[in-house]
């Protein structure tokens, strides 16, 4: 085998979004924290004059009681906007295709019986996943969607909601640093979309065009296949649309809810090896960046580092045990008369499996859930990484919600390493008590009871397991999958899954709410708890958060709580999976 | 403040002192598994398996519920004519399932047993003692009542040869009292009205003269009462720190809860239902029951090893907070320095030799009894010998306020002097008399080097100066680095001027020093200390000790001082020795180390118990996981071997490490990084392998066992 250039996609995934990740956060750090006299002067002026249009004069100073009550009326708003939005898409504009409405999906169940008709399940679910910047579809974009809601739903909530979870990381900094007041929420979240997202998604969205990208409002095209006789197919319908605009925000935004059901394995959303290598980069750059700008933020860069480092370890190991196991040959294949390569099922052809394996790793560590293969089509172990980096839900994970994730864990470590070096726990020099471990075992223990139960249910009942595609520890798997993407606001899925069910629907759209609202709530209480107590002086005796002891002990405590959680799970899923398929 | 209390004690070396300590410590520490204890421990076992009790503890509350359920199902299994080898198996994990409740329960006791045994030798003291109690101050007249009767203000007369009733003050009178009863040390210490020495405790003996006491508590209110009740656990209520931890472990056992409940459904998934104990067996292997079992234990004995150290601590949290001290306030005199000043070194001035000059100083201070006096003739004895020297008919001159020198004139005429230095020299300049080149900048080298200078002068010509210095206390700089390296703050506390404090301060190698040290200067250093967010302590003796000792998060009084200071403080030092501050901090840092690292421990084990539990629970019907069983543990009677290994590992090493609940993880002082670094790799990796073993071992011994009863 000579050398080959896909080769290069796991470094240059993993290298430019680090190297970009600084300028960037140090940017972000300037303009969504101004020093108090740079407040509304310069460029910040333009978010304030925006703020003010909203009605507000200045910036609030907010406890984190109003800054949680902001962002959960902002939510309420959201979901009842966008609700109305795509129940009557009919009646609005930007419909080239005279798309119904999305209430009238209809379901087919799980024996297989078409239930046509009103069914708000769907649109119920759509909207939790969009809110909870999670992008789970069980619709198809083309199919279902008209321009109208693409634009002003989709695209709409693919801005606002990873700013809003950035928002509150810049809350919960602010209550760390001990600062008197946690900001102003929509302060916050109209800096944020004026200076990191509007700029960056304009620039995206242009370089993809150039690259072949759709970006139009007509109608999908009626096209007649030169082998149409052979097809038995007269006409095709193609469709297009406005895809550059939400492509470059559904990568840098954490999103993944693709325009096109088949996502970034589809040639219009994914148009060449530059758009996949763009794009492969959007997705994790901007979790990056966001602890970049904690460091400077905190003014401790060294802690900063800890957290990028454990992130960072966790994604590497993740996209090489993923590479290394995809390019295996599927167990599926063994013994048949065909060249014995990388596993090519679920694969694009032109992205090929190491760019698969590679994406497939990223977006399920990020929340981001956009994919470039078939997950469901995994190695069973490459599944596993995927399955893991989502029950972990802290290796970058979501803007913003990634770092609130971890902080969890920071707390639980810190705490266990406070006592095991003598005295009471801190960290940053505020003393963690009962209060602070009481928020974060909540958080931590929230994402376990969501999944498991959501997926214990399931695998005993016809609600999954009539659903699932294959037999065995693989359908299992599926089952699993689809409550931790939900779980971890991801929103990739083991697609082999029916999923359009009532009870999926319902089912995975309360936990998606669950798995957003809480674990972003919760570190906004405890940073607030934080943020009112006393500055304790450091000494040689204070436990250090900032060097390798630390970042082991992290890394360990992510490991352990993560392993011992999901272990059992996993077992009877992807690792079962495995050893049965190298059964002779 | 702090002067040695102790009368017609020779003036123990350091050494000795410490040997006797520690012998004193040595008698009453008790072995781990006295057999007595043990038994007592063993009985109460049982009755703490009220569930109204086990409550306080939710790991192990659940841990019992499982037992009662694995109970239910396995009488099921008896009635409904169950498989033999079913019914074996249920039993076993019943009877193992109790076995770790009790183990739990034992470990909790025999930590109480011991403090209890602790009281008790204290309580031995607070025997009904009848009290001769007075009308008024004035009179002799009273009645006898037993001490029982007394309350807070009564006057009781005590005098030689009897204990003393009640905790109390010495309004009237000087006494020397025996208090070996509750400080082990048998050196009588005087006590007196006023001052700072007039604090008695009940229980001990007057050995000379009379006093009058004024009662400071009612009955079974006084110290001692309390610390009893403390140590027994009536008044024990969980410290911040354990609440918190206890927080992490209930969410760490829902966690398991949630993980092995879940696994009942998705083991129908795979058409295969799970046996209802055997999921409760993996439930109680995963959550945290080595540490929920100790963890009471381990707060028990953090207070008995303050006990062991003599120290009476009036809660819990009090010896949870030293751990967490940041700057200590110590005296100088008697913490840093040894008492008083001694002689360390003769400078011979105007052509006088060494030797001369020692024999002068000798000679002068042949008559002197202070300590200073006896170190100069220390120190010039073995440079001549001055004892053969003394003629007869010699004249020694007293020290007196007037002269403000003392000396000797001998019967040859020779007149020597030792006094201050700017004393001799106007003395020297009287008689016009020779005052040598070199003289002042002598002096004032001496005392910027914050030692005294002590002139001598023969005749009418000053002959050289003796250094008296501060002593520092053997391997004292070795225990401030020591606790620099914890993290602490050393703040000496001294009368001395700024520049002789310095000195000392820069000697001793403290990191700061409060000169001329008034009460309100400690209070307002500790105020400055505290609102920079740093965690005080100090220890004091005095009734003007008392704001500060209440200012300060750890005050220790000690037990030779007022009932004022004793009350401000929230820990006594029934040694009073000044020393002890440092015992507290290492002490309270133990306890959290112990309580860390059992923890981090006992979450660390699970991993090999699911490599354990987990292949053997799906051996029917996913019989590929056996590649999981990396121990190899054996299968052949469906898996019940691996599964009873992991209970039973998860049962024996709770009282396994009961010693190190009970004496606490060793502490080092080498920095919070090496510390963690260090506990990590014992109770974390440690933790981690240690089951691994344990398990295969346990399931070599158990398998042959089963095979016995025909379940293979």
């Amino acid at each position: 085998m000579g050398f080959n250039l896909a080769w290069l996609h796991p470094f240059w995934a993993l290298g430019l979004p680090i190297a970009l990740s600084f300028p960037i956060g140090w940017s972000m750090f300037r303009s969504l924290d101004p020093a108090p006299d740079r407040v509304g002067r310069g460029l910040d002026a333009l978010p304030m004059f925006l703020c003010r249009l909203l009605g507000r004069r200045k910036p609030a100073e907010m406890d984190w009681k109003r800054y949680a009550l902001a962002f959960l009326a902002f939510n309420m708003a959201l979901f009842v906007l966008t609700f109305g939005l795509l129940y009557a898409q009919q009646y609005l504009p930007l419909n080239p295709d005279g798309k119904g409405s999305l209430g009238a999906l209809g379901y087919k169940d799980a024996a297989g019986v078409d239930h046509p008709g009103a069914d708000t399940g769907v649109v119920f679910n759509t909207i939790c996943s969009f809110v909870t910047n999670t992008n789970l579809q069980h619709y198809s974009g083309e199919q279902h969607l008209s321009y109208f809601s693409q634009m002003g739903g989709i695209v709409w909530l693919q801005f606002v909601t990873p700013a809003a979870g950035l928002a509150v990381m810049l809350a919960v900094i602010r209550g760390l640093r001990g600062d008197k007041t946690m900001g102003d929420f929509y302060v916050d979240l109209m800096r944020i979309l004026v200076f990191v997202f509007l700029p960056l998604c304009v620039i995206l969205a242009l370089v993809l065009v150039a690259n072949g990208m759709p970006m139009t409002f007509e109608g999908a095209v009626k096209a007649s296949p030169l082998d149409g006789a052979a097809a038995k197919m007269d006409t095709q319908t193609i469709c297009r649309g406005p895809v550059a605009a939400l492509a470059a925000v559904k990568q840098i935004g954490t999103n993944g809810g693709g325009f096109f059901g088949p996502n970034s394995a589809h040639p219009y959303e994914n148009p060449s090896v530059w758009s996949n290598l763009i794009e492969i980069t959007e997705i994790v750059v901007l979790p990056m960046a966001s602890l970049v700008m904690l460091g400077l933020m905190l003014k401790n860069r060294a802690h900063a580092a800890v957290i990028y480092g454990a992130m960072l370890a966790f994604l590497v190991v993740g996209v090489v045990l993923a590479v290394h196991y995809e390019v295996q040959p599927s167990a599926a294949t063994e013994n048949l008369a065909v060249v014995q390569g990388p596993n090519m099922e679920g694969k694009e052809v032109r992205a090929g499996a190491i760019s698969g394996a590679t994406w497939a790793a990223m977006t399920t560590a990020t929340s981001n859930g956009s994919v470039n293969s078939m997950h469901d089509s995994l190695n069973p172990i490459a599944g596993m990484v995927a399955m893991s980096n989502l029950m972990l839900n802290v290796v970058f994970s979501g803007i913003g919600a990634g770092f609130l994730n971890m902080l969890m864990y920071i707390i639980v470590a810190v705490f266990l390493a406070g006592l095991m070096v003598g005295r009471t726990p801190e960290y940053l020099g505020k003393k963690v008590e009962a209060k602070e471990v009481k928020l974060a075992m909540m958080a931590i223990l929230l994402h376990p009871l969501l999944i498991l139960a959501g997926a214990g249910l399931f695998a005993a009942t016809d609600w999954g397991a009539k659903t699932t595609a294959n037999p065995g520890p693989h359908g299992f798997s599926e089952i699993l999958y689809e409550f931790s993407s939900a779980c971890a606001n991801n929103g990739s899925g083991f697609e082999g899954l029916g999923d359009n069910t009532p009870a999926w629907n319902v089912a995975t759209g309360f936990v998606l709410l669950m798995g957003r609202f809480p674990p972003i709530l919760l570190p906004l209480a405890l940073a607030g708890c934080l943020a009112t107590k006393k500055l304790v002086p450091q000494t040689a005796g204070t436990l250090k958060t900032d060097n390798l002891t630390f970042f082991g002990m992290l890394v360990g405590t992510v490991l352990l709580v993560g392993a011992l959680s999901f272990m059992p799970a996993l077992v009877l899923g992807p690792v079962a999976d495995h050893l049965m398929a190298m059964k002779p | 403040m702090t002067v040695d209390t102790q009368i017609s004690a020779p003036q123990r070396s350091l050494p000795e002192a410490t040997a006797l300590k520690m012998q004193r410590r040595h008698a009453r520490r008790l072995s781990i598994f006295d057999p007595e204890m043990v038994r007592q421990a063993a009985v109460r076992s049982f009755a703490m398996l009220d569930p109204r009790s086990m409550m306080r503890n939710p790991v192990m509350f659940l841990v019992e519920l499982g037992t009662v359920l694995t109970a239910i199902v396995t009488v099921q299994s008896i009635v409904g004519g169950a498989a033999i080898g079913l019914i074996v198996y249920q039993t076993a994990l019943t009877l193992l399932l109790l076995l770790t409740v009790l183990f739990a329960n034992f470990a909790e006791a025999l930590a109480e047993a011991r403090g209890k045994a602790q009281a008790d030798s204290l309580r031995a003291t607070r025997q009904d003692t009848p009290a001769f109690r007075l009308d008024s101050i004035d009179s002799d007249t009273g009645h006898s009542v037993p001490s029982t009767q007394l309350r807070t203000g009564d006057l009781v007369l005590v005098e030689a040869g009897q204990v003393i009733p009640s905790d109390g003050e010495v309004v009237a009178g000087v006494a020397s009292v025996d208090e070996s009863a509750i400080t082990g040390e048998s050196a009588p210490v005087i006590r007196e009205a006023g001052g700072d020495r007039s604090g008695v405790t009940g229980g001990t003996r007057v050995l000379s003269d009379r006093i009058i006491v004024q009662v400071t508590s009612e009955p079974g209110q006084s110290f001692l009462d309390r610390m009893i009740a403390l140590v027994e656990g009536a008044i024990r209520q969980k410290t911040p720190n354990e609440i918190a931890l206890t927080i992490v472990l209930a969410a760490f056992s829902l966690i398991f809860l949630i993980v092995t409940a879940a696994l009942y459904p998705m083991a129908r998934y795979f058409d295969l239902t799970l046996d209802i104990p055997t999921l409760i067996a993996l439930l109680v292997c995963l959550i945290p029951t080595t540490i929920g079992a100790l963890l009471a234990a381990i707060g028990i004995a953090g207070m008995d090893r303050a006990l062991m150290a003599n120290i009476i601590a009036k809660s819990g949290k009090a010896v949870e907070l030293a751990g967490d001290i940041d700057t200590l306030l110590l005296d100088k005199t008697g913490t840093i320095t040894i008492g008083n000043r001694r002689a360390t070194q003769f400078v011979p001035l105007g052509g006088v030799s060494d030797r001369q000059l020692a024999r002068l100083a000798g000679l002068a201070s042949m008559a002197d009894s202070t300590p200073e006096g006896k170190s100069i003739l220390d120190l010039a004895r073995p440079v001549t010998a001055v004892d053969g020297e003394v003629p007869a008919g010699s004249q020694f001159i007293e020290f007196t306020a007037q002269t403000r020198m003392s000396g000797v004139d001998l019967p040859d005429g020779t007149r020597i002097r030792k006094g201050a230095p700017d004393t001799l020299a106007r003395y020297i300049q009287d008689q016009r008399g020779v005052i040598p080149q070199g003289y002042q900048p002598t002096v004032d080298a001496i005392a910027s080097h914050g030692a005294t200078p002590l002139a001598v002068a023969e005749n009418d010509r000053i002959v050289g100066v003796v250094k008296l210095e501060d002593i520092l206390k053997q391997g004292i700089r070795e225990r401030f680095a020591r606790l620099r390296k914890m993290g602490l703050r050393v703040v000496m506390v001294t009368g001395d001027n700024p520049l002789t404090a310095k000195a000392i301060a820069e000697e001793a190698g403290v990191d700061d020093f409060i000169a001329q040290a008034t009460p309100e200067a400690k209070l307002a250093y500790i105020r400055k200390e505290q609102q920079g967010g740093k965690l005080v302590a100090m220890m004091g003796d005095g009734t003007n000790d008392a704001p500060a000792l209440a200012q300060a998060d750890i005050g220790v009084a000690m037990n030779s001082g007022t009932q004022a200071a004793k009350e401000a403080g929230n820990m006594v030092d029934l040694d009073s020795d000044p020393t002890k501050l440092i015992e507290v901090v290492e002490i309270g840092k133990q306890l959290l180390m112990t309580r860390g690292a059992l923890t981090t421990f006992s979450i660390a084990n699970d991993l090999a118990k699911y490599f354990a539990v987990i292949p053997a629970m799906f051996i029917v019907t996913l019989p590929e996981l056996k590649v999981l069983d990396i121990m190899g543990l054996a299968t052949k009677g469906g898996a019940y071997s691996a599964i009873l290994a992991a209970v039973i590992f998860n049962a024996i090493i709770i009282p396994l490490l009961i010693p190190i609940a009970l004496k606490g993880v060793t502490y080092r002082p080498v920095g919070a990084g090496a510390l963690l670094r260090r506990n990590l790799l014992w109770y974390g990796l440690g933790g981690v392998i240690a089951p691994f073993i344990g398990i295969k071992l346990i399931d070599l011994i158990i398998d042959p066992l089963l095979a016995l009863v025909g379940m293979v």
